[in-house]
Formats: structure tokens, sequence, C-alpha cells
């Protein structure tokens, strides 16, 4: 650095570790408008620890491998068989996550079941209600039912291969929807029974049941209602994971469906997102504990999501317990959301490809979380069907590979002892040893 | 008249005797027994049945409701014809918490009064109360009329869309964004009309609209809470 003009050395200019140029530029837009930031995405923003922080130990002299390419491991799962007489049927335990036709275009929903099905998977309605399209193309599909009931009838209720009561969103544990005007078309303002172009608010919490033993009779209702043919779920944030996963098996649910908080929303304040709930990694074993505390592991299904991104993410959750994850962001990058090719478009809207989280704006540029009809025609929903059929199958293959590595037969035979973790944080959260030891923080006793 | 006897019956056996009527069943008219306040009695029906339930019911009894007319001859537990898509459920006692909460279609009468949250999220179906409604009734309400023959509870419509609210007596206070309304003649016809299927014999004349202000319908600064 030069000197200064008395010969005395500069110092290197020092930005502030608390007030980052985020920071900074978040407080002058607070300035500017009076409006909390509104996005889509889940908390992954910021440094979370992931299951990145956790390795797979594979086989030695102690465990073999299974052959690679040759030796059988399956990926089938159950779900709902505790109560439904027709529970569903999964090739694959990566199942796609509620998003509502509304967030989404049509097509982007058709795009989903085509893919899904292709793979031997289901996907979710999300708050708007079933469309045709998405029930067409979906073999298993899931209806969600939520405080809002926007769409909500009996008919399309017994259309759905299952129900998910939806307590809690991993992205705002506590905190309900919304669906800015921009996106309230003619078509998701009719199904909604809403005025057209209005901020859509979704309730937090249930117009007519509160608390588990409330939750007990709702279940009672729709499994009357639905001749106790389909299974519940029941989602809930990862909030308290060991005891809404105790009430909600409580309650009756057939399968629990556990969302940590980098799992995306369409639209919700970003200080909710960033500062409520609990990374998806720190959720799983409470949640399990209180399955196996009931009795109940295996036989009430534990769907994880929040973040899922590949299939090393699918095998370290079901080695941590879970029966099956679900993905909602990692479908919609590979239907081409946040594609570089976008990258001009991208920049118009003051932003870049893999930045891009406005969707609640209905601006997007590759067609997906949109209802304007122009962009929409960017996309094109047998093509990105195709392209989530790909992904899913690599996810499974890679799940795949890692299971066989530790000589598993099925994906359900991975356990926490083929794990152990990089970090004291993960090491913690995933009850499994830190790299090197036979401890994690908070075991007692030793092997 | 087919009756069912829920002491010695079962629920299940119950709904799906009702559900496998069709639209052109010969069994028209249902008496259910002893209900004893069991929950989701008569939930999902979907043919022009008459149904009496002989007694009080628990939570959720004529839920999502479709071409169904169900009478309830005692008090409702919570969330009576929740989701209601058409027909019609008349209960002769009081009705608990959420009555007609998210009901797309149908009409809703009680002739006792009702507890917090009637008509909450409403969405199409029209509910007439002979007695009074309790606290946060018509919260996020967004179609449909709520007819109120005696008074409503504290913050009435908080957050209401395009629900009409319209109440005889007194309003303990207005929710969020919640406003009294001008009573235009078409109003005085929508009230006559449902007073008289609710069979109610108040006069149009004696009650008060109100609706929302629509404030909160985007987002701004100065209307946050």
């Amino acid at each position: 650095m030069s000197n200064d003009d008395r010969g005395i050395p500069r110092t290197t200019p020092r930005q502030s570790a608390t007030f980052t140029q985020d920071v900074n530029s978040e407080i002058r837009r607070a300035a500017a408008t009076g409006i909390y930031d509104i996005r889509g995405g889940g908390a992954a923003k910021r440094k979370l620890p992931t299951f990145d922080d956790l390795l797979f130990l594979g086989a030695s002299i102690s465990r073999y491998p299974l052959e690679g390419y040759r030796e059988k491991c399956d990926t089938n799962v159950t779900i709902g068989g505790l109560h439904a007489s027709n529970p569903i049927h999964l090739d694959i335990p990566i199942t796609i996550a509620g998003m509502s036709f509304g967030a989404l275009s049509g097509p982007a929903k058709e795009a989903l079941g085509r893919g899904a099905s292709a793979a031997g998977t289901s996907t979710t309605t999300g708050d708007g209600g079933m469309t045709p399209e998405e029930r067409g193309h979906s073999s298993k599909l899931v209806y969600q039912y939520l405080p809002s009931r926007y769409g909500m009838n009996p008919d399309d209720l017994r259309k759905a291969d299952a129900i998910e009561i939806v307590v809690g969103q991993g992205a705002k544990p506590g905190g309900g929807g919304m669906l800015l005007g921009q996106k309230i078309s003619d078509r998701v303002a009719n199904m909604r029974n809403l005025p057209k172009g209005i901020d859509q608010r979704s309730a937090c919490r249930h117009p007519d049941w509160t608390g588990p033993d409330d939750l007990e009779i709702k279940i009672l209702e729709l499994r009357e209602i639905t001749g106790w043919r389909v299974p519940i779920y029941v989602k809930i944030a990862g909030a308290r994971p060991y005891y809404d996963t105790t009430l909600a098996v409580k309650a009756g649910a057939d399968a629990i469906v556990l969302d940590g908080m980098q799992g995306g929303t369409a639209a919700t304040q970003d200080v909710f997102i960033e500062h409520v709930g609990q990374p998806t990694l720190a959720i799983i074993r409470p949640a399990v504990k209180a399955l196996q505390d009931l009795g109940m592991h295996r036989k009430v299904q534990l769907i994880l999501s929040g973040g899922i991104r590949s299939g090393a993410d699918v095998a370290k959750a079901m080695a941590l317990g879970a029966d099956a994850v679900a993905i909602g962001t990692a479908a919609l990058i590979a239907l081409g959301d946040n594609d570089p090719k976008w990258e001009a478009e991208y920049n118009k809207l003051g932003t870049t490809a893999g930045a891009y989280d406005d969707w609640h704006e209905g601006q997007d540029p590759a067609g997906i979380t949109t209802q304007d009809p122009e962009l929409m025609k960017r996309f094109d929903p047998i093509e990105g069907g195709r392209r989530l059929r790909n992904y899913l199958k690599v996810m499974t293959l890679e799940a795949q590979t890692i299971a066989r590595a530790c000589g598993k037969n099925h994906l359900h035979n991975l356990e926490p002892e083929d794990l152990v973790a990089l970090t004291m944080e993960a090491a913690a959260m995933a009850q499994v040893p830190l790299a090197g030891t036979d401890w994690w923080p908070g075991k007692s006793g030793s092997f | 008249m087919q009756t069912y006897d829920l002491s010695t019956g079962s629920l299940r056996e119950l709904n799906a005797t009702l559900h496998a009527q069709n639209e052109t069943t010969n069994q028209t008219a249902w008496e259910i027994m002893n209900p004893r306040g069991a929950h989701a009695i008569a939930c999902g029906l979907d043919s022009p049945i008459e149904v009496t339930v002989r007694g009080s019911t628990g939570y959720y009894s004529a839920g999502m409701n479709q071409q169904a007319t169900v009478n309830i001859k005692g008090s409702a537990g919570p969330g009576v014809a929740e989701n209601m898509m058409s027909g019609k459920v008349v209960i002769d006692g009081d009705a608990s918490q959420y009555a007609g909460a998210t009901g797309h279609g149908g009409l809703l009468v009680i002739k006792g009064n009702a507890s917090s949250r009637c008509g909450i999220s409403m969405k199409g179906i029209n509910i007439v109360v002979h007695g009074s409604i309790g606290h946060m009734s018509a919260f996020m309400a967004q179609s449909g009329n709520l007819v109120v023959c005696g008074d409503a509870g504290e913050a009435l419509g908080d957050s209401c869309y395009e629900a009409r609210l319209f109440v005889r007596g007194t309003v303990k206070s207005l929710g969020a964004d919640c406003e009294e309304k001008e009573m235009r003649p078409e109003h005085l016809e929508i009230l006559r009309t449902l007073l008289a299927e609710g069979e109610c014999n108040a006069r149009p004349e004696e009650f008060k609209r109100y609706g929302s202000a629509r404030t909160l319908y985007n987002f701004n600064i100065d209307n946050a809470y």
C-alpha cells in the first residue's frame, strides 16, 4: 500500500465481518422500501451443517462389499401399510415434494408427474389444489391437505393415492404461505376462489383443528371419507422432531414427512427462511428415535426432505433411519430452473443463474415458476419430465453404488454405523463418530 | 326410512353404507340413532339422501358433504359441515368451533348458537345462524354469505376477502381489514332468500353488512400489523 502525505503507510481497507456487503445491501433495500425481503428457496444461502459433513466408511475386512454392477441392491419402498388398504409402492425411495400449481406453471407440474412416474415414484400437489394435467401424468399422486384448503374437495381427495396433512414446512415452521398478486392468474384465482391479482395469504395453521387430539379426529374423518383406502402422511417442519413425530404417530399417521430448513418454499420472508427451523441433518435422528421409542420405526415411514441433492444425500438420509426422501428444489433445477443458458435474462432481473430466487414475482426466465403464458412457452413438459427421470435415475444409481460398497443389498440396510462425521457439529447432529474417533458429542460410554 | 343404531353398529359400517348410496337410490331417508357424540358421522356423503341424526354429534359431522341433507337433532361438535361442497346441513341445537369451515357451497343452518371461528376460511358456503357466533368468525373468509341473527364476538371477519357477513345484533369488534358496508337492494334480496331457506323469521332490514375493506389485498407497509 502507498503512504499517506505524511509518509505513514496506509492500512488495507477492511470490510466488517458483521456488516458485510450482503447485510448492508439488505439494510439499504429495507430502508428504501419498508417491506421485508420475500424470496423463494430454502436456507441454502448460509453455511449450515449438511450431509456433506458425513462420509461413508465403505467395506473392509470386517464387512465385505457387493459387486458394483452385478449384485442386487434393491431400492423399493412401501409407504402407508399401517392403516391403509392401498399403501403406496415405490420403485425408488426418492419422491417429489409438494409444490403448488400457482407457484409452478401447469406444464411444470405436468413435467414433475411425468418424470416421477417414469422413475417409479410419487409426486405431490401443493397449496392450490389438484390439476387435471398433474393427476393425469402422475401414476402416484400425493394430495396435500393444507391450512388454506384451496381447491380442496372430496372428489379430488378420492382421486389421490395418498393424503399429506401439511402441518409445517422446513423453510418456515410456524408460518403460512403466500402467493403474490403477480401470479394470481384467472385460473389460479378460480382454483383458489380468490380475486385475481391480490396477494394470497395461506394460513399458518389449520382452520378446523388444533393440537394432536384434534389431529387424530381429523385423520379419522379423512379416512372415513376415503374409505380407509389411502395412506395419510403428516408433514412437519424440523422444529421439534422428536415430539412432533411422536404426536403425529399417536394421531394415527401412516407416514411422517420431515422437512429441514434447507427445504424450499415458493415465497416467504428471507428472515423466516434463514432464521427459523433446524438443518435437515439435525432433525433426522430425533425423529427416528421417536419412532423407535414407539416401536414404529419402519412401520410408520419417515420421508426426509430439505436440501437433498444427490444419491449420497439419499444414502446418508437412509443410513440415519429415513425410509425415503423428497426433493423439491433439486427437481426444479433438473427441470431447468436457474440454468445458465438464461444468464442474459437473469442479468436483466438483476441477478445471475444460480442465485435467482424471486420465484414469487412470476418472471422466471426458465418458465417454471410463473403463470406468464409467454414465459411458460419456454418450458417443454415432455423434455422436463425426461430430465427429471434421468436425474432420479442417477441419484438412485449413486445411492446403490454407496450401499453396495457398504455391503448392503437394499438401501434400507444402510445404517448409522456406516457413517463418520467430518465436523464436531455433524457428529453431534447425526450421532455418528467424528472421523478417526469412536466418539461424538453427547455420547456416553464407549464401544 | 332406513335406521342405523350407532350403539350397536360401527361408524365405519355406517359411513360405508351411506357412501354406497348413489344418485338413483330409493333409500333416500336415513335415521341415525344413539350418535352419542361420535366423530365424523355422515361425512363424505355424495348422493341426494336425507340423514337425520337423533342426538348430538362429535367432530366433523357431515364433513365435505355433497348433495345430501343432514339434520342433527341435537348439538354438533367442532367442524360440522367443514368443507361442505353442496347440500344442506341443519343443526337444531348449538354448534361448536369452526362450523362450516372452508365450505365451498351448500347451506348450513344452526338454530342455536355457534362458537368461535364460525365460517372460518369459507369459500362459497352459505351459513345461517339463528343465535350468536363467537370470536374470530369468518376469519379469512373468501366468499359466500354468513348470516347471524344474534350477536358476533370479537374480531369478526379478520383478514376476510369477498365473503358477505350479515349481523342483526351487535358486533363486539371487527377484525383487521373488516368494515361495515353499504346494504344495497341486492344484499337485502340475498338475505331474504337465505333467511327463508334457513327457516328464520328475522327481517332483512334489521341486519348490517360487513366485508373486506380490501386494504390487505396487496402488501403495503403502512397496513402492516
